[in-house]
């Protein structure tokens, strides 16, 4: 057992867990924070993807103890309130998701991408979307209505 | 995954020495390929030493005609960094088309030669620009670290600290890419160095990685793509699996070096 301290959407969390425990279990089942889902045990779905120290990661594919003392962010973790993230407002305005599974790891990984092409001042287009999207799978929107949603997101971010 | 028992490292020192005293330990760095192997039960390493807080295995420096990459660091923060974009910019573009976003973030240079996957991209840069493995306890050519699947010369116990890339006067790299995976079903590194020629192919040969000499001849003489036109690859020496037999992975590595010579 060690003791796992991080900073998990703004709140200061601690727990003992065994040596082995994924960043995603802890998570999920020591935080109860849901929201973050395991699509895969083959570090290919990015369900799982959270923010960590401000870098979207797979949490299944991440050791809790290797990331003790992080900041880490969950798709629980964006809302303002009741005020949706930007990027969850488009993927509800645009149909960006169906059954919903692959939404919370999408998201995660739309908003990292779109914080770093602001940053380095690259155009988002579509192509890079659809690159960057390499490692979330959906199986049901076919992915269109996702491209969309992030493509709508950043230029909302953009006049933000 | 079974139970085992973590320790971060402060130093390679540290690491060595906590790795030595353990009953079967493994390193840590990324986990993108040590963790998927643990949680499938494939590998149960007793004690985990994590590399990832190695200050002094981290970073990137240039200095002359050599880019210097600390095995901690990231493949996304080779694939961003304008000192590699200027110097190699093949190396860095390799760097930013390994798997995708997430594994760049985490995964390392170090865990990636370390575990000389046959279809992994960096084994390649190493061996196509006749990088040095700098380790905690030697240096090594690429072209004596990589020995086959899955295998390297490392000992026991050794850890790879950093590779040192001579700057090459131009090169390219040029990836099938497994359209599942993102491995490569055949990755080909050409360049132009100090030592001549260099064409080393990933992904596609049943060793593992390994120099094409009659490529390196022929664009030795003229570098085009059409150099290639006649050179053929032996199919007896290429990987088959469910994703190509070994004729279409021969037929690839024609294919990825002359797209890798036209875009140098
Ligand atoms: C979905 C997915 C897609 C991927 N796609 C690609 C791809 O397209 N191309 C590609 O090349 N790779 C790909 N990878 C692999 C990825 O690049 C890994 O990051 C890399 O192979 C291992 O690096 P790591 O730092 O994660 O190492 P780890 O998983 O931490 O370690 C790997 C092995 O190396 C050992 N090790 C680690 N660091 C050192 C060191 N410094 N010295 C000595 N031994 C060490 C470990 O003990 C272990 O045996 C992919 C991985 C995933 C999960
Ligand atoms: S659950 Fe993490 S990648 Fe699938
Ligand atoms: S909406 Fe169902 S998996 Fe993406």
């Amino acid at each position: 057992m060690t003791k796992i301290s991080m900073t998990v959407n703004d709140k200061a969390v601690s727990r003992d867990v065994p040596d082995n425990t994924l960043l995603v279990e802890f998570i999920r089942e020591n935080l109860r924070l849901t929201g973050t889902h395991v699509g895969c045990d083959t570090s290919q779905c990015g369900a799982c993807v959270v923010h960590v120290d401000g870098k979207a990661i797979k949490s299944c594919t991440t050791l809790a103890a290797s990331v003790d003392g992080a900041t880490v962010t969950t798709v629980e973790g964006l809302a303002n309130g009741k005020e949706l993230h930007p990027v969850q407002q488009a993927f509800k305005d645009n149909h960006g998701l169906q059954c919903g599974f692959c939404t919370p790891g999408m998201i995660m990984s739309a908003t990292d991408m779109i914080a770093r092409y602001q940053a380095s001042g690259e155009e988002l287009t579509e192509a890079a979307i659809r690159h960057e999207l390499e490692g979330n799978i959906c199986r049901c929107t076919g992915y269109h209505n996702i491209v969309k949603s992030i493509q709508d997101a950043a230029a909302k971010m953009a006049n933000a | 995954m079974f139970d085992t028992t973590y320790h971060r490292a402060a130093s390679v020192a540290d690491a060595a020495e906590t790795a030595a005293k353990a009953d079967d330990a493994a390193y840590l760095s990324g986990g993108q390929t040590l963790l998927p192997t643990m949680k499938q039960r494939l590998a149960s390493p007793s004690d985990l030493v994590d590399l990832s807080q190695i200050a002094e295995m981290q970073g990137i420096s240039v200095a002359g005609d050599t880019v210097t990459i600390g095995a901690g660091t990231p493949h996304a923060d080779v694939a961003g960094s304008t000192d590699v974009q200027n110097a190699i910019p093949a190396l860095a573009a390799l760097a930013g088309n390994i798997g995708d976003p997430a594994v760049r973030a985490r995964g390392t240079l170090g865990g990636s030669i370390a575990n000389n996957d046959p279809a992994a991209d960096y084994p390649a840069a190493c061996l196509g620009l006749n990088a040095t493995i700098v380790t905690n306890t030697r240096e090594l050519a690429a072209a004596d670290f990589f020995e086959g699947l899955f295998e390297t010369a490392l000992e026991e116990g050794e850890i790879v600290t950093a590779v040192r890339f001579p700057v090459p006067s131009r090169a390219a790299y040029a990836k099938f890419p497994n359209p599942a995976s993102r491995y490569a079903m055949a990755g080909v590194m050409v360049a132009q160095t100090g030592d001549g020629v260099r064409v080393a192919v990933t992904g596609a040969g049943n060793d593992g990685v390994f120099r094409h000499e009659a490529m390196e001849a022929a664009l030795g003489t003229n570098w085009s793509a059409d150099a290639l036109a006649d050179v053929s690859t032996d199919a007896d020496d290429m990987l088959s699996d469910m994703h190509g037999s070994a004729e279409y992975r021969a037929h690839l590595v024609g294919v990825m070096a002359k797209r890798a010579v036209e875009s140098a």
